[in-house]
């Protein structure tokens, strides 16, 4: 390095004690300000969330009067609290006036095209089945991956999917798959949408990974669920 | 006298980004963003407001601390203060709208990384009382934003026959799709500059 810096002098260096103290005060104010803003905001925030969560909900279960959460671990099922725990599933059990149980609503998400496209689903433990999706987030292309929403004939492969479980009670009888535009044959398939296959995959692998893990922590607890417990809330 | 020659910096403070050194259209700074999210209305003017309201309090910030920073760690706590005001618009737009919070994703947090911030704190706010660097650093906003919604609204008119939300030339209209796309940003931006360009150029010509 060259002696002849001109603008700093020697009599100019500052003291390393001087430069831990200003950027200790700095992060000092900032972190305080971080916090303050953080609790600030947090109520609002949780609010938002919960209004765009019981839209989404009630657009899949009209008739939901109540909506609960859960959280599905490997050890079984319990009310939410905050974010759910690595590993465990979040979903909403829909009960109607009297506290009967209606469906579940639960989400899906797999990469798509552009990215990461979210899809909440609604699954009826009587019929072991989908009937409806309602996408919740995605970035794909507007006018070919945006058609998961607005192709009719691609929409009526989500009523009534089949997601049955194996006799064992571990996994799916049937692994949930996307196949080629016009090859679907089974229940368990979707009719890919021509042009945007690859969105059409991440709906139904975002569905599928989903559903592989929640309905076998779901299932031998349906009954506690199908009444609401303590219709206070 | 000396009020009056105050008042006049002050406007030249503000107009300055607003106008002459336009950071889109003029500097052709922080095309990230501008690029990025102006593919709607509301999406370029959420993120011209957000970038302001970050430009604004770190300039003040910086520049109130501006005779406490020793120069060797200057870049370090501009960063910081700039990361902190950042982090706050991320909670407060959460706050105000999930939906505009979704649409501008990881955008938000790289505002810490757009040059028209860091470049206002070392050239302007360090050097100047806090009134003149927050209002430079207002100008400068405003012509971020301006320019984003130069971009924002004509993508949108073109690529969904929309401004604002509202659709304009009813269900007849086909909607230029490209336009919402990456390469319709470049389109645009194009020819906006080829407008500025041609206008200073008439101007240049008519003085001369």
């Amino acid at each position: 390095m060259s002696e002849h810096r001109t603008g700093i002098p020697p009599a100019d260096i500052t003291g390393s004690g001087r430069l831990v103290a200003t950027l200790g005060l700095v992060t000092m104010i900032c972190g305080a300000l971080i916090v303050a803003v953080w609790q600030w905001t947090l109520p609002a925030i949780a609010a938002n969330k919960k209004v765009v969560l019981e839209r989404g909900v009630k657009a899949l279960v009209p008739d939901a009067a109540r909506i609960v959460e859960y959280d599905a671990a490997a050890d079984g099922i319990r009310p939410a609290q905050g974010d759910p725990a690595a590993g465990a599933v979040r979903f909403y059990a829909t009960y109607d006036g009297e506290g009967r149980l209606l469906a579940i609503a639960a989400e899906g998400a797999a990469r798509g095209y552009a990215d990461v496209v979210r899809v909440l689903y609604g699954y009826r433990p009587a019929c072991e089945c989908i009937f409806g999706i309602r996408v919740v987030q995605m970035k794909e292309t507007p006018g070919i991956g945006d058609k998961i929403i607005t192709d009719a004939a691609f929409v009526a492969n989500f009523d009534g999917l089949d997601v049955s479980l194996a006799p064992d009670m571990k996994s799916l009888s049937n692994e949930v798959k996307t196949v080629k535009h016009g090859s679907k044959k089974f229940g368990w398939e979707i009719d890919a949408i021509t042009g945007a296959t690859i969105t059409s995959k991440a709906v139904g692998r975002g569905i599928n990974d989903s559903v592989q893990m929640l309905l076998p922590r779901l299932r031998p607890n349906l009954e506690e669920l199908k009444r609401e417990k303590g219709s206070g809330k | 006298m000396t009020a009056s020659t105050k008042q006049i910096t002050n406007m030249e403070q503000l107009l300055e980004g607003i106008w002459k050194q336009n950071p889109v259209f003029v500097m052709t700074l922080g095309m990230c963003p501008t690029l990025a999210v102006t593919v709607s209305g509301f999406n370029a003017l959420g993120m011209g407001v957000a970038t302001a309201f970050v430009l604004v309090c770190s300039a003040g910030l910086i520049s109130l601390l501006r005779n406490f920073i020793p120069k060797e760690v200057r870049i370090a706590t501009y960063i910081v203060i700039i990361a902190t005001f950042v982090t706050l618009v991320d909670y407060i737009i959460q706050a105000v709208s999930l939906a505009l919070y979704d649409a501008l994703g990881a955008f938000i947090q790289l505002i810490v990384v757009n040059c028209i911030i860091l470049g206002r704190a070392e050239a302007h706010a360090a050097k100047n009382p806090p009134l003149p660097a927050v209002l430079n650093a207002f100008g400068m906003g405003i012509g971020f934003t301006i320019g984003l919604l130069a971009l924002g609204c004509v993508r949108e008119i073109l690529g969904a026959g929309k401004l604002f939300g509202v659709s304009l030339f009813g269900a007849s209209f086909q909607p230029w799709v490209v336009m919402v796309l990456p390469p319709g940003g470049f389109f645009v931006l194009g020819g906006w500059l080829l407008l500025f360009a041609w206008w200073a150029k008439r101007k240049e010509s008519n003085h001369g």
